[in-house]
């Protein structure tokens, strides 16, 4: 849809530059001309959000690796000192662990947006891959961060998640071993922990680039699923129209942020995690952050160690699949019945895993969590196959500016 | 160049191209192994592979947690009963089939390392419904002698190489 620049700068300084690296046509493109779909809603502004947030957790990072001291003997008064003595350095820490929250926050939004109205079909279904990945590389980058503090939960969590590498047979222990500079986990695991929690958000952002690339080459979906026909009828400039609605989105955010930072800055964390790390007791109820409970609940469910843990990874890996699962033709679940009466059960169903995650291990818990997990997994492998072909959907429109100005005014979002 | 060099018999050059680039592949290789064998546990880690204690103060029921390569090892005071519960225990019933008498030297020390075998977590003492020990993590349930009984973990707790010194010195390692 970009296709290749007609932007010529207006001074002379700017054509010379423009003819020998041409970023300023690419930044027009892809920012100001880039055409964008007339009837997107609020869902649409979850990517600039998310970017936004990208950007604050590398600054806050930067600013906390500053005063941060990685081993096992300082690591959890460096942050008591960056929280007392360090200028400011209380809000640049909630800054970065409210973040993470938020963050992920946003990135479930995201997700969620794209599988109701069908973001991951044809032509996007690498554009939602790259996605994938990048919502993996997220969790891996708050796992290593949320071990840094050293804090009790902090050891608990190091020591379940590189645990299961020991599922895999044979050579699974010497993994671990190898993970953690040792033979349990210790000052050369929080050292190399933080090594790779500063490289992972630059990885990150390599793949936001590719994201984003993936994106303006097919251009945005939009809430009735109908591709862009006319671009002069049914889109609109990115600049201004989702320039300030995107600033005004990340601005009511921002209020989100503000709130969770000075009004409820450890509503989030684990009072645990105010202990220090003791390798010979673990806390009496290890749970991770709230963003990692679904998986954690479906890891609890299953009996067998090996099977726990493919059933774990197989959670986030099905993602994937879902271009090639959902094959049914309409995209937008607004003319799809059944596929949204089902995707809303899928939602209570993940966010009651994520309860069960946080509760006490026990006999009616683990039959509740399975009978989740099997919701989880049906959605993906039962409900999405069969709705692909049995599923009534309703007629769809024309295009987009039919959608938008069909005389019968659509109902609202 | 001649025409006939695409009917030719594999010569020199061929021979040459594939030599490059086998040892191209072991250079690669090469290199590789110091950036990945750093991880692995250095020489001050592998330096405290054993640890020595005095048990005898640990009187009877009670459990002493210590610590040896980094992680805990359970070293616990059976009582009578507890002896008994975990010898009364039918094999067919266990997960990771062991009698007592394997695991144990002297029948009133238990020595086994304090990770749960499932993902790690150290489990807690006179827990459970066998008052072995009950893991908070994920609910593994394992009996007087170590042994696991219920939950996700797939194998008894480890038995350490130790060593009795004198009736009240114990070395780990
Ligand atoms: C993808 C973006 C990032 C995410 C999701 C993330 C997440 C986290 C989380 C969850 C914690 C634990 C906070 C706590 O419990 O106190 C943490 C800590 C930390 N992170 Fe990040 N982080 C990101 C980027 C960065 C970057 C770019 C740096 C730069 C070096 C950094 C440096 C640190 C430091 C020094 C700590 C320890 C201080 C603390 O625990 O508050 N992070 N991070
Ligand atoms: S670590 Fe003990 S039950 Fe999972």
């Amino acid at each position: 849809m970009s296709g290749p620049s007609t932007f010529v700068p207006k001074s002379a300084i700017g054509r010379w530059f423009e003819s020998r690296l041409p970023i300023m046509g690419l930044v027009h493109s892809s920012f100001i001309a880039f055409p964008v779909p007339r009837n997107l809603n609020y869902m649409w502004t979850f990517g600039a959000i998310l970017a936004f947030m990208l950007i604050a957790q590398i600054i806050t990072g930067v600013v906390l690796a500053m005063h941060y001291v990685p081993s096992a003997t300082t690591a959890f008064q460096s942050i008591s000192h960056i929280m007392r003595d360090v200028n400011y350095g209380w809000l640049m820490r909630y800054m970065h662990t409210n973040g993470a929250s938020l963050f992920f926050l946003a990135c479930y939004i995201h997700i969620f947006r794209g599988l109701y109205y069908g973001s991951f079909k044809p032509p996007r279904e690498l554009l939602w891959i790259i996605g994938v990945i990048i919502y993996f590389l997220m969790a891996a980058t708050a796992f290593l961060g949320y071990v840094l503090p050293w804090g009790a939960m902090s050891f608990a969590g190091a020591t379940v998640i590189t645990n299961l590498v020991t599922a895999i047979p044979f050579v699974g222990t010497g993994i671990a071993h190898w993970l953690w500079g040792g033979f349990a986990v210790g000052g050369p695991t929080v050292n190399r922990f933080f090594s790779l929690h500063y490289l992972l958000p630059f990885i990150i952002a390599a793949f936001v680039g590719l994201h984003v690339w993936a994106l303006h080459v097919t251009g945005q979906n939009n809430p009735d699923g109908v591709e862009v026909q006319n671009v002069d009828r049914d889109t609109v400039p990115f600049t201004p129209y989702a320039t300030m609605k995107d600033i005004f989105a990340v601005s009511v955010w921002l209020i989100l942020y503000a709130w969770l930072i000075f009004f409820i800055p450890n509503y989030l964390l684990d009072a645990d995690n105010y202990n220090i790390a003791n390798p010979l007791v673990t806390p009496a109820h290890v749970v991770p952050e709230w963003y990692l409970l679904p998986f954690y609940a479906i890891l609890r469910a299953i009996p067998n160690k090996l099977m726990g843990v493919v059933a774990l990874f197989a959670s986030i890996a099905i993602l994937a699949f879902v271009p090639w699962l959902d094959r049914n033709p309409v995209k937008s679940a607004k003319y799809r019945p059944a596929f949204r009466f089902f995707f809303w059960v899928f939602v209570v169903i993940c966010v009651l895993l994520g309860w069960i995650g946080s509760q006490e291990p026990g006999d009616a818990m683990t039959l509740v969590a399975r009978i989740l997990t099997v919701g989880y997994f049906g959605f993906f492998l039962v409900i999405m196959p069969i709705l692909s072909f049995a599923e009534k959907t309703r007629p769809i429109p024309a295009s987009i500016a039919d959608a938008v100005l069909a005389k019968k005014p659509v109902p609202a979002e | 160049m001649t025409a006939a060099t695409t009917t030719q018999a594999p010569n020199r050059r061929d021979f040459l191209y594939l030599a490059t680039g086998a040892v191209g592949a072991v250079g690669v290789a090469a290199v590789a192994w110091p950036f990945i064998d750093q991880m692995n546990p250095d020489a001050s880690t592998l330096a405290m592979a054993s640890t020595e204690v005095d048990i005898a103060a640990v009187p009877e029921g009670q459990i002493l947690t210590i610590k040896w390569r980094g992680g805990p090892v359970f070293v616990r005071h059976r009582t009578k009963k507890e002896i008994e519960d975990a010898q009364n225990v039918e094999l067919s019933e266990l997960r990771d089939p062991q009698t007592d008498a394997s695991r144990v030297q002297k029948p009133e020390w238990l020595i086994v390392v304090g990770i749960c075998t499932h993902l790690g977590c150290v489990p807690i003492g006179h827990e459970g419904k066998y008052e072995g020990w009950f893991c908070p993590c994920h609910g593994s349930v394992y009996d007087t002698s170590g042994r696991i009984r219920q939950g996700p973990a797939p194998l008894n707790l480890a038995v350490p190489e130790y060593k009795f010194l004198t009736d009240t010195r114990l070395k780990i390692g």
